[in-house]
């Protein structure tokens, strides 16, 4: 019963993505949906190391902006086409962060958080003033968009229409879903719970710890990366805020409201963050206060965010009828 | 039969302290040895040492022929060397059940492409751990506490499933630190029952264990360590009689009035 609630759920909310670019014609309400599709991306990623993995990692940003950066040079210096571009780039970011892993992830706790917060830092200023290849400040203007698809007879996919950016989007967000939750429910997603757990006695019982969360930061980086490809082509302008720890932060909150180690947790907090201050039409600089205000008050009486409360009540639900039960 | 277990020599200083000083020993493969000894003798230090979670200042630990010294703790397990810890360690926001598959991961081989690909070699390994989970629960007797939360069971099925842990990752020597820290008298008779299930599956155990009554009555041999150093080692009521382990449980001049 429970499992087809839960099948036809998905399935309604998935019709309902579906179909809304029919619906929806406002392109102010269409860019909102499509931002909202590149950050849930990058914050699913960043919960793969900091939610199931257990690492505070401060620097996804700049392995979204690795990311980006990487597309927009390929695709505009070397004239490379889209659809190479993407894999590559995200490839680049994933490797980044296996080089970077490999340090700082023999540190723990707050080490980590702040290892990974300076290399941020770093990334930014190089992207900043090696203007040689990036522009520096000026940023990288007219990144062309995602390349058309050919389709037999003549026919092809391209993606000029907001309509179009949006399904190129939510294709990537149904993939990132897709592979997540395969290697979160597999074996190896169980050792990096183990990892999050009790890191001594996951390696006790013959977990190798480093192997494994270089592993989980490697393909948490590769999908910050798809993020930055997508966010690079859709805009079609980068500069080097885009690389900063402002970018990190706001995915790690997008993740704490949602719920930390959740599958569906980053995808809500995210809508809910991106949506709620732009229809609200807050002001960018009461945004940062209202992002401060929501966390203190999440970290304070929900600090499993929203899906963690969620779960936590069908718990104590369940709880309550087993002592119905034996009474 | 022959040693399982050989230490030789091992020291380790902590600063100026000597935790372990010139320690050896050997385990024979099958026996229950117990390591006892007033608190700060070195007993966990000695665990710590063989398992390769400290690195010994000198000296070498051996597995049959195999020298192990200072290999991380990972690979001691993988080479058939578990152990359980003296606070109890569990994943504790894990079910039971899913506490015994995770460690049942370091005898399975499917990697990050099989987990992408679900491939049949993902689906065989994770029917093994879970197949093998459930084995050992019903070794351990906590079958009907599957699916519970690890943190939500009592403390003794918690004891049980620290042990659980050590024992699914099928080790060849069990380093078992104080099984019995914090149970109760009747408590301890379902845990040193499990002891003896396990030895007489075919796993050698090295016991930390400070309740006498059970040491004398479940150990073959016993080690006595005081101040990092063996002071006596023998069968049961030998070292029972022994007069330095008097001194050192019970300070000098105890015997003579």
């Amino acid at each position: 019963m429970n499992q087809m609630v839960r099948k036809w759920l998905i399935l309604t909310i998935l019709a309902i993505a579906v179909i809304i670019p029919l619906v929806v014609t406002n392109k102010y309400y269409m860019n909102i949906l499509i931002m909202s599709g590149i950050w849930s991306i990058v914050a699913l990623s960043l919960n793969l190391i900091l939610g199931y993995t257990g690492q505070v990692n401060l620097a996804h940003g700049a392995f979204f902006g690795i990311g980006a950066y990487a597309s927009a040079l390929m695709m505009l210096k070397l004239n490379m086409n889209f659809w190479l571009v993407l894999p590559l780039a995200a490839a680049i970011a994933g490797f980044f962060g296996f080089l970077i892993g490999l340090p700082a992830l023999r540190t723990r706790g707050s080490y980590f958080a702040i290892g990974t917060l300076c290399f941020n830092i770093i990334v930014t200023l190089i992207v900043d003033r090696w203007e040689g290849l990036t522009e520096g400040a000026r940023g990288l203007m007219g990144i062309p968009g995602p390349s058309p698809i050919p389709l037999p007879w003549g026919a092809e996919i391209t993606f000029k229409t907001m309509a179009a950016q949006y399904y190129l989007v939510l294709c990537f967000l149904l993939l990132t879903i897709f592979v997540l939750r395969r290697i979160i429910q597999s074996l190896v997603g169980r050792t990096f719970r183990a990892i999050r757990g009790n890191e001594e006695l996951a390696e006790a019982v013959g977990i190798q710890p480093m192997r494994t969360k270089i592993l989980s930061f490697t393909v948490s980086c590769f999908f910050a990366g798809i993020g930055g490809v997508l966010y690079a082509s859709y805009i079609g302008f980068l500069s080097p805020e885009i690389t900063d720890y402002h970018v990190s932060f706001d995915s790690l909150i997008y993740v704490m409201i949602g719920g930390v180690g959740t599958i569906v947790g980053p995808i809500i907090g995210t809508l809910l963050i991106v949506t709620i201050p732009e229809t609200l039409h807050i002001a960018a600089e009461f945004r940062l206060l209202l992002y401060g205000l929501i966390l203190i008050v999440m970290i304070i009486y929900l600090p499993r965010g929203i899906v963690g409360w969620l779960k936590s009540l069908k718990e104590r639900k369940r709880k309550q009828e087993v002592s119905w039960e034996q009474s | 039969m022959g040693a399982i277990l050989t230490i030789q020599g091992l020291t380790r200083f902590f600063g100026g302290l000597a935790a372990v000083m010139d320690l050896s020993f050997q385990v024979q493969s099958g026996e229950i040895l117990s390591l006892i000894g007033p608190n700060g003798a070195g007993k966990t230090t000695v665990f710590n040492l063989i398992t390769g979670t400290l690195l010994p200042t000198q000296g070498k630990v051996l597995l049959k022929d195999h020298e192990i010294t200072g290999l991380r703790p990972y690979k001691t397990t993988a080479l058939g060397v578990a152990r359980t810890f003296q606070t109890t360690s569990l994943f504790y926001d894990e079910t039971v059940i899913d506490n015994l598959i995770v460690s049942y991961r370091c005898r399975t081989r499917m990697g990050f492409w099989d987990a992408l690909i679900h491939t049949s070699r993902s689906r065989k390994d994770e029917r093994r751990c879970r197949q093998k989970a459930e084995e050992t629960l019903e070794f351990i007797g906590l079958m009907e506490r599957a699916s519970e939360l690890a943190r939500n069971i009592p403390q003794e099925s918690q004891k049980r499933l620290a042990l659980g842990l050590a024992l699914v990752t099928e080790p060849k020597l069990l380093l078992l630190d104080e099984p019995m820290g914090g149970l109760a008298e009747e408590e301890n008779i379902g845990m040193m029952a499990i002891i003896q299930k396990v030895r007489a599956s075919g796993i050698t155990v090295l016991l930390i264990e400070h309740k006498m009554k059970i040491v004398m009555n479940i150990s073959d041999r016993i080690i006595v360590l005081n101040y990092g150093q063996k002071i006596a080692e023998g069968l049961p009521q030998e070292v029972g009689r022994n007069s330095a382990v008097i001194e050192a449980y019970l300070g000098a001049g105890y015997g003579e009035n």
